[in-house]
């Protein structure tokens, strides 16, 4: 459970190209983390890979920062 | 093309029969779409495979979007990846505006026009994923010039051409590349029911004096998925004869 957060930040990192210190629970992805919304896209599918699950549209919406994806996560695998 | 997976919509008959043959030609994998013409798709298979090609029939209904993504499901649990989509499946429900029924608008702007959305998005997840891809919609010089007795089909031509666009500026980032193919008089089934009049008419429009073939349209769109053409995205090529410039 705990690496939830860790394993979120390897994939926006190796996505974005940004660096893991830039990584934080309140981060934007597109505010603060220069991603544009095919990058958003993008991100949601390799988080429904990488964590076996499917996001809906209408969820994926909601995620704005990086703490929405990994509460949603962590929602969804308890 | 060697080994590139290619699904085309409306493979059975017409111009959508000929480019899975062609695309099967240059070394591609092809999927042969169909909605009701199950022999006639099979048929296609069969030649396809004859030649030592690669190939497989899929019934689905590209307006209805859960068959749509069964579609694909199917040709990723096959073959594991799209690399080309052929938006080629149309329908025509021929009336004047005054005299057209609102089901004949639905059922050509739902095969037509949103049919090719649904494909679209259905394909795009794992060509965004490969970083690689290549859709050529089959739109109509109608859908640039217009043409009395087919607001619905015009309408949906000229919307596909938009939605090339569009799609050609959002996936352009991921080595996706959108086209369209606009052919003009092809001889088919789709317009061997045309009357000789309005048959002699069109021949009067066409600068290179003949109607068009099937493999005039299946060689531009082998061109559009080709390497050659991948600094070409958003462009609606008119194969018409010179009909409209």
């Amino acid at each position: 459970m705990a690496d939830v957060l860790e394993r979120v930040t390897k994939i926006i990192v190796d996505r974005l190209g940004v660096e893991e210190s830039q990584v934080t629970l309140e981060s934007s992805f597109k505010e603060d983390l220069g991603a544009d919304s095919l990058d958003v896209v993008e991100l949601v599918m390799e988080l429904e890979d990488e964590f076996d699950m499917e996001i809906s549209d209408e969820e994926a919406e909601k995620i704005v920062t990086v703490g929405d994806a990994v509460n949603y996560i962590k929602s969804r695998l308890s | 093309m060697e080994g590139k997976v290619a699904i085309v919509t409306g493979a059975s008959r017409g111009i959508g029969r000929e480019i899975a043959l062609h695309l099967a030609r240059l070394g591609a994998k092809v999927v042969v779409n169909y909605a009701g013409s199950e022999a006639k798709a099979n048929e296609v298979v069969a030649q396809i495979v004859e030649h030592g090609g690669e190939a497989f029939a899929v019934q689905a209904d590209v307006a209805n979007s859960e068959a749509v993504e069964r579609m694909v499901k199917e040709v990723l649990e096959r073959w594991g990846r799209v690399d080309i989509l052929v938006n080629n499946a149309g329908i025509t429900r021929d009336n004047l505006l005054m005299r057209m029924k609102e089901e004949e608008w639905d059922a050509v702007i739902n095969t037509n026009l949103k049919g090719v959305f649904l494909c679209t998005k259905a394909v795009t997840r794992p060509m965004m994923k490969q970083r690689y891809g290549r859709i050529v919609n089959v739109a109509s010089i109608v859908g640039v010039s217009g043409n009395p007795g087919q607001a619905n089909y015009v309408a949906a031509k000229a919307g596909v051409i938009g939605l090339t666009k569009t799609a050609a500026k959002e996936l352009a980032s991921r080595n996706i590349t959108v086209n369209a193919v606009a052919p003009g008089f092809i001889t088919t089934d789709m317009t061997d029911q045309l009357s000789e009049d309005v048959r002699q008419a069109m021949l009067q429009q066409i600068p290179l004096a003949r109607f068009g073939n099937p493999e005039d349209i299946a060689h531009v769109v082998a061109f559009l998925v080709s390497d050659g053409a991948s600094y070409i995205t958003g462009q609606t090529i008119h194969v018409d004869g010179g009909m409209v410039m």
